[in-house]
C-alpha cells in the first residue's frame, strides 16, 4: 500500500526515523542514501527498491519497538534475514522501513533432553547443527544456503532442503516462537511441547512469507543425528531412466533422506564450475542418500542399487567416506551458480509437480525448450518433486530475455496443469504474485486474505508480496469486482 | 414458526438430504433442529449458504465420536453430517498421498491404503467403545496416537484442504504435492480448530510405506522419575522408535512400551539394542499392548489432554499425582510421552469441585512442563464447572481469525478456547 502521509498521526517517515534512532539508538538506525544501496534487494537481484529506512535492532525488544512505532506512523515494514530468498520475499518497500535481523544472532539455548533449541531469527541456519552436533543432535531442514541463510528468513518462506524428503520443512520443524503482530502484540506462540491450546497460529505464521508479522524468537526441533549414512551416485543415459529408477525406489517402501536430480546440461555446467568428475556421457545423474539404523541403511542402499541398474544405470559410485559424498554433492549444491559458466543469464525456476507425472514434464519442458531456443537445465528434489529448470539466456540478445521469461512461466503452468505447485520451497515473494491466480481461484485468495486481515488489517507487514491484488481488509469477501471504489477516489492504491 | 421451518427443511432438500432433527442427533447434549448429508463440496457449499441465509447454527458431525468434546456449542440450527462425504477421491499410489471427502472413515482409508502397502501416519486417541473417525474429524480435533513421533501430527500429515466457509464460499489451500509454499498453509490453521472456521469438505494427505515388520518392546517403570530415564534412554538412542508410550493406570503398575518398525533385519537388532537399553524387565512382543492408542477413560468419563516438553515428563507426573492426592482423585495417564501428549482420565462419578481443583492445581505447576491442560470431554456438571480450555496465549489473534471467517459467529459458536 502506499504510504499516506495524511494518515500517519502527522509524523511521516522523517519523524518515525527520528524515533527509531532514539529507541534504538542512532547506530542502529540508517538513512543515507549510499548505505541504503546495500540493503535494495535479496537474492534475486533484479528486483531492486531501496527501502526509505533500514534499522538494525540489537535485540528482539528493538523488533518489537520498531514494529510498534511503524504501527502508530502507518508506516509499512518488511523484515529481512540473510537476504538470501529467491522469490523477493525480502525486496523492500519504497516509503517503508527495513528491518534487518542480523544482529539478532544469539543460540539462546540448546536442549538434547528436550531435542529442541532456541534461537534468536538471525541466528544461521547451519549453526544450529553446529551446535548441537557435540550432543548428537543435528537441524534438519537444510536449503542449499545453509551456510548462510537465517532461520527467521526460512520460517518466513517455509524453506526446504534436500533432505526435505523424508525429514519435512520448516514447518514441521518449528514447534514455538514469539511473535510481533502488526499492531505491535507480542505474543508468545507455542514453546517446546506440542499442540498449544487454540488455533494453530504459529502454522499459519510459518510459510506467510512476513505479511503476518516477525519472529523475534524461534523455537525449533532437534533431531538425533543417524547412526549410519550412505550415498550413491547413478549416471543414466537418459532423464527418462533416472526417472524411473526414482518411481521404482520410492514405490519399493523406501524413503531416502535425499533424491536429487541432474541434467546433462546441468552436468556441464557444474563440472565448468566445480570439476565435481561426474560418470562421463550421462544424461542424467541421480544422488540418493539413504540414512538410519546401520541394518536397515545397508539392506535398502542394496535395494536402491539394484532399482539403479534394473533402469538402466550405467555406472554407480559409493561413496566411502565423507570427503566422497561431498564431492557427490558439491555438483548438485553448485549447480544453480554454475549455470553461469554456460550462460550470461539465467532465471531460476521452482515449481513442484507430483513425482509420477516427471517423466512426462521433463518432456515437455524439453519440447518447450526446442521450440523457443532458450536451454533449460534441470536440477531438481527428485524424491518430492520439486523442479528447479535452469533458463538460460542472454539479455544482450534482443528479445531473448522476454522469451526466456515466458518458458519459465510456461513451466509452472506445466506444474500447475499437472496437479503441482508454482513453488516449492522459494516462496511467492514479489516475484511469483501474479502467478497465484492461476493455481488458485480467486475465492481461494479471498480466503487467505480473511487470514492476512485478522493479522494485518492496514496492511503494512510486507505490502506487495504474496497476493498480486489484495482485497482491502474489511471489505464484504467474495463481492469484489473490478477496482475498489476507495482506488478510484483516490483514497488508496493497488498494494 | 412451522412454516418457516418447513421451508428452511425444503430449501435443504432441494440440495441434498437432509431431515429434522432427532434425539440421537444432539450435540453434547445441545439439540439441533436439521440435518443435512451432503454428498459433494458443492452441495456441502450449498448447505452453508442455505445456513447463513437463514442464519443458522452450524456443526460439522463425522462419525460423532469425539462430538462431545470441548464446550458445548452454544446453540445449533444444522448438523451437517459428513457420512456421505465418504469416497477416496484419488489414491495417488506412485506419490504416496491420498485425497478424501472428509466423512471417510479412517478405518476404511486405512484398509484401502493397506492394498498399496501403505498407511496415513495419523491413529487418532479414541474411547475403547467408539468406531473408527473419519478424515474431517481427525482435522477437526487434531488428535494424534503413537505414530506421531515419527511421522508427526496430523497438521505435518495434512497437505491440501478444501472448505465451504460460513458464507458457502468453497476455498481450498494447498493441494497435492508434499513440497509446496505457495500461499497461506490454511491446513494447519484448520487442523484443531473445531470445526469453528469452516466445514472442511476433502483432504489431501501425504502417505507413508506400511513397514514390513513391528515389534513392541515394553518395559514395567515403578516410578516417574524410572518412567523417565527409560524415555530420555530410548530417544537418545540409535533404535529410532516408531512410538514411545506410557500407560499408567490408576490402580496398577505403569508401563513404556516402544514400536519399533521397518525390515525384519533392523528390526531385530534393534529390538535387541532396546532390550539391552531398558534393562532385565523389558520384554518383547509382536502385537500392541492392549491398551495401545486407546484413550484412558471410559465412555462418559473425565477426559483431559496433558501436553509437555518431553523432558518435563517426570515433574507433570508427579504434579498429577500431587493434584490427584489433594481432590482424592486417581487418575489414569496413558499417551506419547516421546512426543509430549499424555492423556489423563478421572472417574466418571468425580465430583465437578474435584475436577475443577485438579485441573487448576495442574495448571498452576504447568510452567515445570511447559505445558498446557485441556479437559477435553466430561458429563455436563463437570464442564460447567470447570474452565476446560483454560488460557490460551495469542488469543486476541484467535478471535481476531475467527471474525474474519465467521462474522456472524455461526460455526459451533461457544464450542473453542475462550468461547470461540
Amino acid at each position: 500500500m502506499k504510504f499516506d502521509q495524511a494518515s500517519a498521526g502527522g509524523s511521516g517517515l522523517a519523524g518515525l526515523t527520528e524515533r527509531l534512532r532514539g529507541l534504538l539508538g542512532p547506530d542502529s538506525v540508517i538513512d543515507d542514501h549510499q548505505r541504503l544501496r546495500t540493503y535494495e534487494c535479496d537474492g534475486l537481484a533484479h528486483y531492486k527498491v531501496r527501502p526509505a529506512v533500514v534499522v538494525l535492532p540489537a535485540d528482539a525488544a528493538g523488533v518489537v519497538d520498531t514494529v510498534r512505532a511503524c504501527a502508530a506512523a502507518g508506516v509499512p515494514f518488511v523484515a529481512r534475514g540473510s537476504g538470501t530468498g529467491l522469490s523477493g520475499g525480502a525486496l523492500p518497500h519504497a516509503d517503508g522501513v527495513l528491518i534487518v535481523t542480523s544482529r539478532l544472532h544469539r543460540i539462546i539455548e540448546i536442549d538434547p533432553a528436550n531435542q529442541r533449541a532456541v534461537v534468536e531469527p538471525g541466528v544461521v541456519n547451519l549453526d544450529i547443527t553446529r551446535s548441537a552436533a557435540a550432543d548428537g543432535y543435528y537441524y534438519a531442514p537444510d536449503p542449499s544456503s545453509q551456510q548462510i541463510c537465517s532461520i527467521g528468513g526460512n520460517v518466513a518462506e517455509n524453506s526446504g532442503g534436500a533432505h526435505c524428503l523424508k525429514y519435512g520443512f520448516t514447518t514441521n520443524h518449528v514447534t514455538g516462537a514469539q511473535f510481533v503482530a502488526p499492531d505491535g502484540e507480542v505474543v508468545r506462540l507455542g514453546g517446546k511441547a506440542p499442540d498449544p491450546t487454540g488455533y494453530d497460529l504459529l502454522g499459519a505464521i510459518v510459510g506467510s512469507e512476513g505479511t503476518l508479522g516477525v519472529v523475534t524468537e524461534v523455537t525449533v526441533r532437534l533431531v538425533r543425528a543417524p547412526e549410519a549414512v550412505r550415498t550413491l551416485l547413478a549416471a543414466f543415459p537418459t532423464m527418462d531412466e533416472a526417472g524411473a529408477a526414482t518411481s521404482a525406489i520410492i514405490g519399493a517402501g523406501v524413503v531416502p533422506a535425499a533424491m536429487e536430480m541432474m541434467d546433462a546440461l546441468a552436468i556441464e555446467a557444474a563440472e565448468a564450475a566445480v570439476h565435481c568428475g561426474y560418470p562421463d556421457g550421462a544424461g542424467a545423474v541421480l544422488i540418493v542418500e539413504l540414512d538410519g539404523p546401520a541394518a536397515e541403511v545397508e539392506q535398502q542402499f542394496a535395494e536402491v542399487e539394484r532399482h539403479c541398474r534394473g533402469h538402466g544405470a550405467f555406472e554407480i559410485r559409493i561413496a566411502n567416506d565423507d570427503a566422497e559424498r561431498a564431492t557427490f554433492w558439491r555438483g548438485r549444491k553448485s549447480a544453480f551458480a554454475a549455470v553461469g559458466r554456460i550462460s550470461p543469464d539465467y532465471i531460476v525456476q521452482d515449481g513442484v509437480i507430483p513425482r509420477t507425472v516427471l517423466a512426462e514434464v521433463l518432456r515437455r519442458i524439453d519440447e518447450l525448450s526446442r521450440s523457443t531456443g532458450i536451454r533449460v537445465a534441470n536440477v531438481f528434489h527428485a524424491g518430492d518433486g520439486n523442479l528447479h529448470p535452469l533458463v538460460l539466456f542472454d539479455d544482450a540478445v534482443p528479445g531473448e530475455a522476454e522469451r526466456a521469461e515466458e518458458v519459465s512461466g510456461a513451466i509452472l503452468d506445466l506444474c500447475i496443469e499437472h496437479g503441482g505447485s508454482i513453488t516449492g520451497e522459494h516462496g511467492v515473494g514479489s516475484d511469483k504474485a501474479k502467478f497465484m491466480p492461476r493455481m488458485f481461484s480467486e475465492s481461494d485468495l479471498d480466503t487467505m486474505q480473511l487470514l492476512r486481515c485478522a493479522f494485518d488489517p492496514d496492511g503494512l507487514a510486507n505490502p506487495g508480496k504474496v497476493f498480486p491484488t489484495p482485497r482491502l481488509c474489511g471489505e464484504v469477501p467474495g463481492r469484489h469486482k473490478g477496482a475498489h471504489p476507495l482506488q478510484e477516489t483516490g483514497i488508496a492504491e493497488v498494494f | 414458526m412451522r412454516a418457516v421451518e418447513d421451508l428452511v427443511l425444503d430449501t435443504l432438500a432441494a440440495t441434498t438430504a437432509a431431515r429434522r432433527a432427532a434425539e440421537g442427533d444432539r450435540v453434547d447434549g445441545v439439540e439441533p433442529r436439521f440435518v443435512a448429508s451432503p454428498t459433494t463440496t458443492a452441495e456441502a457449499a450449498q448447505v452453508m449458504r442455505i445456513a447463513a441465509e437463514h442464519g443458522l447454527a452450524v456443526v460439522a458431525r463425522g462419525a460423532g465420536t469425539k462430538l462431545s468434546w470441548g464446550q458445548p456449542p452454544e446453540r445449533v440450527d444444522l448438523v451437517v453430517d459428513t457420512s456421505r462425504l465418504d469416497q477416496v477421491v484419488e489414491h495417488g499410489a506412485g506419490d504416496l498421498v491420498v485425497h478424501v471427502q472428509a466423512g471417510v472413515r479412517l478405518d476404511v482409508l486405512q484398509e484401502h491404503l493397506a492394498g498399496a502397502r501403505q498407511r496415513l501416519g495419523a491413529d487418532p486417541v479414541l474411547p475403547p467403545a467408539a468406531g473408527s473417525g473419519t478424515a474431517g474429524g481427525l482435522i477437526a480435533t487434531a488428535t494424534s496416537g503413537p505414530l506421531r513421533l515419527s511421522h508427526g501430527a496430523v497438521r505435518d500429515l495434512l497437505i491440501g484442504v478444501t472448505i465451504a466457509r460460513a458464507d458457502g464460499t468453497i476455498a481450498k489451500a494447498g493441494g497435492k504435492v508434499v513440497k509446496n509454499v505457495a500461499g497461506y498453509d490454511l491446513g494447519k490453521l484448520l487442523t484443531g480448530s473445531w470445526g469453528t472456521l469452516g466445514l472442511v469438505t476433502e483432504a489431501v494427505f501425504r502417505l507413508h510405506p506400511l513397514p514390513a515388520r513391528a515389534r513392541w518392546v515394553s518395559v514395567p517403570v515403578t516410578s516417574t522419575a524410572a518412567a523417565h530415564e527409560q524415555a530420555q534412554r530410548v530417544l537418545h538412542s540409535q533404535v529410532v522408535p516408531t512410538a514411545l508410550e506410557l500407560d499408567r493406570p490408576a490402580d496398577a503398575p505403569a508401563t513404556l512400551a516402544v514400536l519399533v518398525e521397518g525390515i525384519e533385519a533392523g528390526v531385530e537388532g534393534r529390538v535387541t539394542t532396546l532390550l539391552e537399553l531398558l534393562g532385565g524387565d523389558a520384554g518383547v512382543a509382536g502385537e500392541a499392548p492392549p491398551w495401545w492408542g486407546r484413550a484412558p477413560w471410559a465412555a462418559g468419563g473425565v477426559a483431559l489432554r496433558l501436553t509437555h516438553e518431553i523432558a518435563g515428563l517426570p515433574r507433570l507426573l508427579d504434579a498429577v499425582d500431587d493434584a490427584g492426592r489433594r481432590y482424592g482423585l486417581r487418575p489414569a495417564v496413558r499417551g506419547s510421552a516421546g512426543v509430549g501428549v499424555l492423556y489423563a482420565a478421572l472417574p466418571t462419578e468425580a465430583e465437578p469441585e474435584a475436577v475443577a481443583g485438579f485441573t487448576r492445581h495442574l495448571r498452576d505447576s504447568s510452567p515445570a512442563w511447559s505445558g498446557d491442560v485441556v479437559v477435553l470431554d466430561a458429563p455436563p456438571p463437570v464442564k460447567a464447572s470447570v474452565d476446560t480450555w483454560g488460557p490460551a496465549r495469542g488469543l486476541n489473534l484467535m478471535r481476531r481469525v475467527k471474525d474474519q471467517f465467521d462474522p456472524q459467529r455461526r460455526l459451533a459458536p461457544g464450542r473453542f478456547v475462550g468461547g470461540i
